[in-house]
């Protein structure tokens, strides 16, 4: 049995996160996001651990880049 | 004339001239071998211990200067056992098996190669190759006094070559005049600039890794341990990698990445490279220059090893990048995988088309050692910025966190490919039997009372018992097999339940003259086993 991804909506309190992302973010220069952003993926897929779901996490990542209306079917 | 391309460090077959050369006609040999390096001596070793006569052509009289391979990995000291030279080997080679990576001045973190129990080989050496080519050849000669039909050719260089319906013709010079000579199988092992593949217009492709490396070995008295170390962006090489290595005879490989826009001859001037040196071992130690070396590397492999009579082993028909230590070792496995299935052929035991699953099983394997050792490559050498960033990322949180030591990549070591899915492959049809001995599996070595398993397996097909009964003497087509009836209670340790029973009470397996597993059951059938014998040799 595979794991699906999760897109629907799954965190409790989404705004608390996006604020928290937001804030860990505050004050770096874009190299250093870029940095912080690397790492997080990292420690994120690492706790994931299930390859299936990483790979349709990558593909939903890259589809959702095309824009409005084309996003992860 | 035959054109000097590099310097010996041991002249090993001097040029001599041969009754071939004033044959009135082309003479015949079973197999011709072009290349004398590790993969030809090992192919004519094996080959000579079999009763096959093999002339070797090498346009050198010896072996090449410089250290360059460097480590032996446990598969192939196992390879070398049963070709008779692996104790030459041990007996040389600097055993290691600590790693330590270094970030800047930081270790961040070190690891054993976990070399299990239970093997008679370490999972690596550290030998310079013109010493295992050394051994290789001082037990060709040893075989040839015993009466291996081998023979060796100095400063034979080819110069030509023409495939025939049933033979090839090969023009080779030498210092007194051309010849030619005629073989039934001509196997190069010429390297990867292959001068037999460039003469038949065949394919060499991959990839080039835009990336410089320097070599620097070096002879000093020092107290380093014997570890690989290597660092990331150290301050003796901002923003590149280095590596240190030991070998035999107080030498040391140190090994500086350089980037790809360099000069390379101001980088090979020798006062640059004794600074280089000093900054890394530390301005006060004494040291001598060995041999030094920049090289640049490409993951390639030719689309077909087998063309007709023509066979590519070595870095003739695959090349990688050296990290992972996967080009002399995987050639090596070559080797060992043609020498019996040509064999075979030559004694009209297995029809011709056991030699396309050469092809088949070596080409499974180089793509498995070109995969891995260009993630190395793709870690070390990041090709552009989002590369670089997730490089670093994982140095990042290396230093914190455990989870991230499966992500830095400095080489992914050799180990011997599992042939899944090969034409060869009998059943697998004892129930919860380990997957590591699974057909197509190479054996893992095991105590057995006072000796190891893999000593056992001697070349030819062997039937192995455990637990189970098996005749005392067994042939399959007039061809004797070795039965090794063994009992879980010959090993102590456990180790050959765990590694050919796993849940199995009892388990027989078939197994190639190159110790890959054929099949395996939870009883000895003989139908079963001679229907399995005629698949892996290529009958059925």
């Amino acid at each position: 049995m595979m794991t699906d991804l999760i897109l629907a909506p799954n965190l409790d309190n989404t705004d608390d996160f996006y604020a928290a992302l937001l804030a860990a973010h505050n004050g770096l220069s874009e190299g250093e996001s870029h940095a912080l952003n690397a790492r997080l993926v990292l420690i994120l897929a690492n706790h994931i651990g299930d390859e299936g779901v990483l790979t349709q996490a990558l593909d939903a990542a890259v589809k959702a880049r095309s824009g409005p209306g084309q996003g992860a079917d | 004339m035959v054109a000097v391309r590099y310097q010996t460090a041991f002249r090993l077959y001097p040029y001599e001239k041969s009754v071939d050369q004033e044959a009135a006609r082309p003479v015949r040999h079973p197999v011709v071998i072009v290349g004398g390096g590790p993969v030809g001596m090992a192919l004519a070793l094996d080959l000579g211990k079999r009763g096959i006569a093999c002339l070797v052509l090498d346009d050198h009289d010896g072996v090449g200067m410089g250290s360059r391979a460097i480590c032996f990995a446990k598969r192939t000291l196992e390879i070398c056992d049963r070709l008779g030279c692996g104790d030459a080997m041990m007996n040389k080679g600097v055993v290691w098996n600590t790693g330590r990576v270094y970030r800047d001045v930081r270790e961040v973190y070190s690891f054993d190669l976990l070399p299990e129990g239970g093997h008679r080989r370490p999972a690596f050496i550290n030998l310079q190759q013109p010493y295992f080519e050394q051994f290789l050849v001082a037990e060709i000669r040893r075989q040839q006094a015993a009466g291996a039909p081998i023979e060796i050719r100095g400063q034979n260089s080819v110069t030509g070559v023409g495939q025939q319906a049933d033979h090839v013709v090969l023009h080779v010079d030498t210092p007194d005049g051309p010849y030619r000579v005629e073989a039934d199988y001509l196997v190069a092992c010429d390297g990867a600039n292959s001068p037999i593949r460039t003469m038949m217009g065949l394919d060499f492709e991959g990839r080039v890794f835009e990336d410089n490396f320097l070599i620097a070995d070096i002879r000093m008295m020092a107290d380093f341990p014997v570890e690989r170390r290597f660092w990331f962006d150290p301050p003796f090489n901002r923003g590149e990698t280095a590596l240190l290595h030991k070998q035999p005879d107080d030498v040391w490989r140190l090994d500086f990445q350089l980037g790809w826009n360099i000069d390379r001859k101001a980088e090979l001037a020798p006062e640059r490279i004794r600074d280089r040196v000093s900054a890394m071992i530390g301005a006060g130690v004494d040291f001598e220059l060995v041999w030094t070396s920049i090289y640049t590397f490409r993951c390639c492999t030719m689309e077909t090893y087998r063309h007709g009579r023509v066979l590519f082993a070595g870095d003739s028909a695959h090349q990688v990048s050296p990290f992972g230590a996967r080009g002399a070792n995987g050639g090596i496995q070559d080797a060992d995988n043609l020498g019996w299935k040509l064999a075979a052929v030559l004694k009209g035991e297995a029809p011709a088309a056991l030699l396309d699953s050469y092809h088949s099983e070596r080409k499974q394997a180089a793509l498995e050692n070109i995969k891995n050792s260009a993630r190395s490559a793709d870690f070390l050498t990041p090709r552009n910025p989002a590369h670089a960033l997730f490089r670093d990322a994982v140095l990042d949180l290396v230093e914190h966190f455990d989870f991230a030591r499966p992500m830095v990549n400095s080489g992914r070591l050799s180990v011997p490919c599992i042939y899944d899915g090969s034409p060869l492959n009998g059943p697998d049809a004892l129930g919860g039997g380990p997957a590591r001995s699974r057909p197509g599996a190479p054996c893992s070595d095991a105590p057995v009372r006072d000796g190891f398993l893999l000593d056992r397996l001697t070349g030819r097909f062997a039937v192995l018992a455990i637990n189970a009964a098996v005749p005392e003497s067994l042939s399959i087509e007039g061809q004797p097999l070795d039965v090794i009836p063994l009992s879980a209670e010959d090993d102590a340790t456990g180790a050959l339940a765990h590694r050919y029973l796993g849940e199995a009470p009892c388990a027989v397996y078939l197994i190639r003259p190159d110790q890959h597993v054929v099949g395996r059951w939870p009883a000895f059938d003989p139908a079963r086993i001679e229907t399995a014998f005629s698949q892996a040799t290529g009958k059925v």
